[in-house]
């Protein structure tokens, strides 16, 4: 009996199921590769899978930690994607993609602006776009779900406009660094992750914040009629959002050393919510998990990277991730907390 | 456990039959072998303090909570309801204490919600909306169907869902017949003509052979309305009685157990106690204050150490009278002014700011914050007094939240359970406590006592009575004339939402207050 009960806690924990599939995932990878663990060091670097694959889930994790705040309002933001084009595009706009060779050995690097201010303008926008995202919400009092379609409608058709329909090849080595770069061995992109995740810990636990933003999820109303200033948080936490979103933009860009106004973060509104949830959040608003969030963005990228190292046909790679994705969401699901826990109770329990 | 007692109503046989059940949820033994007879054609009140297993007994009646041990009797045929569906199939149906309907689809809709029935393809709109006219008819209500029922006071979406629980009875498709209606807690949210009203057409019912089982913490109307009761304490089947055989004192000792919750705290009461009434300048004070399209014209004075009631029918406008003062609504005219300074509140957390607090009246969407904690709801306010910036660390969250559950006696043994576990008295007592926390100069209560049972209410009107001694100002809105006049100082009474007079309570009387209300 004591084991089951253990065995039923375990399981209605928020993020018990993730963690199981996570595991399960990496354990598989063991079997199949037993290399898949190994860290070997080149050139100063830390090298291996399992550094891929955090290197990867980087943006992600970033967009799902902004995405989670806004879903724990009981809102959504489906426009992150859609930013993290227009961060890509505003940075290559302003670093100027011009080409200059120097010396027959490669490339010069040439910048109109310095990296700083290229960052700060690309973040700037970023943030307006969140804040743009945050005002009809909060002031206006559209459905968050109409008020970020807006954005996710036309935020493309806006990079496509800063880059002039082109896709922007940058030719400024420094800048690749935010992507591609490592620190001390390890790749600088997971330094801005832990950078966001403890600024998003202190300012939502160390502060009230965390509170009110739970309580605007649960019961608005009630929340103002407490005192919370619903309408700041709620435009807050979009312009957290999309500030997240344009981190994930510079690093996506970085990445690939271009902006691409069309397919630049593509889709990542889903991976986004489906991180978050698979942390444990809901999307009805309430207690939000930010951790959770990053572990379900690991999660993702895991599975991404074992079912293209399986060999899984490219055509049926998403069938397969969908799968996944089915058996864990319905793992957490109410019902099926339930039925474990009744499960768990055993026979000693009343008998109908 | 029989009743021992000769059976007084034994000729008839019964519609329903609870016999020894038993109901464990963890940690709380909610049901230990009651026994319940319903007869055909009676009001049968249930009646036992908050945590006395009301609720559960009529859970486990409707189907929501399988009994872990008993039989439930129907015509003298087991049943199992297996759910609230499952039990209006077999003719029981309930009203319960909170309205559960959705406010956003039309009254015709909620009244018709999941019986549309009569075509598998197609809801037949047109029909649907005479059927729920012609319901709403029967108790005697005459409004527009198509409207939403958001748009309706809550006394109108609780004859809503009255009307709604009475359609299983003329349902087409199915064949069911309503043989018990179960209403709990349905006066809680009426004005007095309302209530009338209502008996009307359980009188009317009852004629038709229908059981009712009614819950009420208004010991006055189970009186009047109720054939027999049946009182659980602890529960535990205390007795069924015929109401005759009871006296009101009779019915409170056999709920509360032998000793009668103190009643004290009463304005009389205050009067004699020395260290009462700290004279002084008044706290808040309202100048012809008002909202257009809300109350209008509205003087009123809140003294330190002075309890201000508000009467009025449902729809007087006392509701807006408290959120015009605690900076909900925004007056166009009129003047607030503070200690003497005028403010203009532009938010809730304004008036916060300012030393105020409000208890509303709908606790369940206005009140609590349902996944939070309990301590959680209690410090909310205060850490919204003090700013997002200045976090109460988790050591003082504990103290303040432990402290008060203590101090208002509030029944939870786990500070971080969440709230919407409670009953609706300690729901009510984390609300008064979120407040207090927050060290107020002046509390607002709309209908503060609203759902809750006897004991509870005399409890938490004590403690507020307690806190006004200490130099708190307090204005509370009742629909119950005697709660006002045992505790205010000072009556405002309101009529189409706007102030009609204000009375002395130590000399006025019921009547007075009545005459103005009905504008004699």
């Amino acid at each position: 009996m004591a084991a089951m009960a253990f065995v039923r806690r375990l399981t209605a924990k928020h993020n018990f199921w993730a963690i199981a599939t996570l595991v399960l995932l990496l354990a598989y990878n063991l079997i199949s590769n037993p290399h898949f663990f190994s860290i070997s060091v080149r050139d100063g670097h830390l090298y291996g899978s399992i550094v891929d694959i955090l290197n990867r889930a980087s943006p992600l994790m970033i967009i799902a930690m902004g995405l989670t705040l806004v879903i724990a309002t009981h809102g959504i933001d489906i426009s992150v994607g859609a930013v993290v084009a227009i961060s890509g595009a505003v940075a290559a706009a302003m670093i100027g993609g011009e080409l200059v060779l120097s010396g027959g050995t490669g490339m010069e690097d040439v910048t109109q602006y310095p990296l700083p201010l290229v960052i700060a303008g690309a973040l700037g926008v970023s943030l307006l776009c969140g804040m743009w995202n945050g005002a009809l919400v909060s002031m206006i009092g559209m459905q968050p779900i109409i008020a970020t379609l807006i954005l996710l409608g036309t935020g493309r058709g806006v990079a496509q406009l800063i880059t002039h329909g082109q896709i922007v090849t940058i030719y400024y080595s420094p800048y690749y660094e935010l992507g591609n770069g490592f620190v001390l061995g390890v790749p600088f992109s997971l330094f801005i992750v832990a950078t966001v995740a403890i600024a998003l810990l202190l300012l939502t636990r160390r502060t009230a914040l965390g509170l009110f933003i739970e309580a605007i999820g649960i019961n608005p109303l009630a929340s103002r009629l407490t005192g919370v200033r619903a309408r700041s948080i709620t435009f807050a936490v979009y312009a957290v959002c999309g500030l997240c979103a344009g981190i994930a933009g510079l690093i996506v860009s970085s990445n690939v050393k271009s902006a691409d106004g069309n397919n630049a973060g593509l889709l990542f509104e889903l991976d986004a919510i489906l991180a978050v949830v698979l942390g444990g959040t809901s999307l009805t608003g309430g207690k939000f998990y930010l951790l959770g969030s990053i572990l379900g963005a690991l999660l993702i990228q895991t599975l991404t990277t074992t079912i293209y190292a399986a060999g899984v046909a490219p055509e049926v790679t998403l069938v397969v991730k969908g799968v996944v994705v089915l058996a864990v969401s319905i793992l957490q699901s109410e019902r099926i907390q339930i039925l474990i826990g009744a499960g768990a109770a055993g026979r000693g329990g009343p008998a109908r | 456990m029989p009743d021992p007692a000769p059976d007084p109503v034994i000729n008839a046989r019964p519609v329903l039959e609870m016999r020894g059940i038993s109901k464990s949820f963890p940690g709380v033994r909610a049901l230990s072998a009651v026994d319940l007879r319903l007869l055909p054609g009676e009001v049968h009140a249930l009646m036992g303090q908050n945590g006395a297993g009301k609720s559960t007994l009529v859970k486990v009646l409707t189907g929501v909570h399988p009994p872990d041990a008993g039989q439930l009797l129907l015509d003298g045929v087991e049943i199992r309801p297996q759910s609230p569906l499952d039990a209006q199939r077999l003719g029981i149906t309930t009203v319960y204490q909170e309205v559960n309907l959705c406010p956003n689809l039309s009254v015709a809709e909620n009244i018709c919600l999941g019986r549309e029935g009569t075509s598998s393809l197609a809801i037949r709109w047109r029909a649907m909306r005479r059927r729920a006219e012609a319901l709403l008819a029967e108790l005697n209500i005459y409004i527009d169907v198509a409207a939403p029922l958001s748009s309706y006071p809550l006394a109108v979406q609780q004859m809503v869902a009255i009307a709604r629980s009475l359609t299983a009875q003329t349902e087409r498709g199915v064949q069911v017949r309503t043989r018990l209606l179960i209403l709990d807690e349905p006066t809680s949210s009426l004005a007095q003509d309302e209530v009338k009203m209502l008996f009307a057409v359980m009188r009317r019912l009852k004629a038709q052979g229908i059981a009712i089982l009614f819950i009420s913490h208004f010991l006055d109307q189970a009186f009047e309305i109720s054939d027999r009761f049946t009182v659980l304490r602890n529960g535990q089947r205390v007795g069924e009685y015929p109401v005759a055989a009871l006296s009101a004192m009779d019915l409170i000792v056999k709920m509360v157990g032998k000793e009668i919750a103190e009643v004290g705290h009463t304005r009389a009461a205050r009067s004699a106690a020395p260290a009462a009434r700290p004279a002084g300048p008044a706290f808040l004070r309202a100048r012809e204050l008002g909202k257009t399209g809300s109350v209008t014209g509205l003087d009123l004075e809140a003294l330190p150490g002075k309890a201000v009631g508000i009467a009025g029918l449902l729809g007087s406008g006392r509701t807006e009278t408290a959120r015009l003062l605690f900076g909900i609504d925004h007056a166009d005219h009129g003047s607030l002014e503070i200690e003497g300074t005028p403010v203009r509140f532009t938010s809730p957390l304004d008036a916060i700011q300012r030393g105020l607090g409000y208890c509303p009246e709908d606790r369940k969407s206005e009140g609590i914050i349902a996944e939070l904690s309990i301590r959680e709801n209690i410090i909310i306010a205060l850490q919204c007094k003090r700013g997002m910036f200045r976090n109460l660390s988790r050591a003082r969250q504990d103290e303040i939240a432990r402290s008060y559950i203590k101090l208002l006696g509030i029944k939870a043994h786990d500070a971080d359970a969440p709230i919407a576990k409670l009953s609706g008295g300690n729901q009510q007592k984390v609300l008064l406590a979120r407040w207090l926390a927050t060290d107020p100069r002046m509390l607002i209560l709309d209908e503060p006592t609203r759902g809750i049972d006897v004991g509870a209410k005399v409890e938490i009107m004590g403690q507020v009575m307690g806190l006004c001694d200490n130099g708190m100002a307090v204005v509370f809105s009742s629909s119950e004339m005697p709660e006002i006049l045992q505790y205010a100082d000072r009556v405002v009474v309101l009529r189409d939402r706007t102030k009609v007079g204000e009375l002395d309570a130590a000399v006025a009387d019921e009547h007075q207050v009545f005459q103005l209300i009905a504008g004699g």
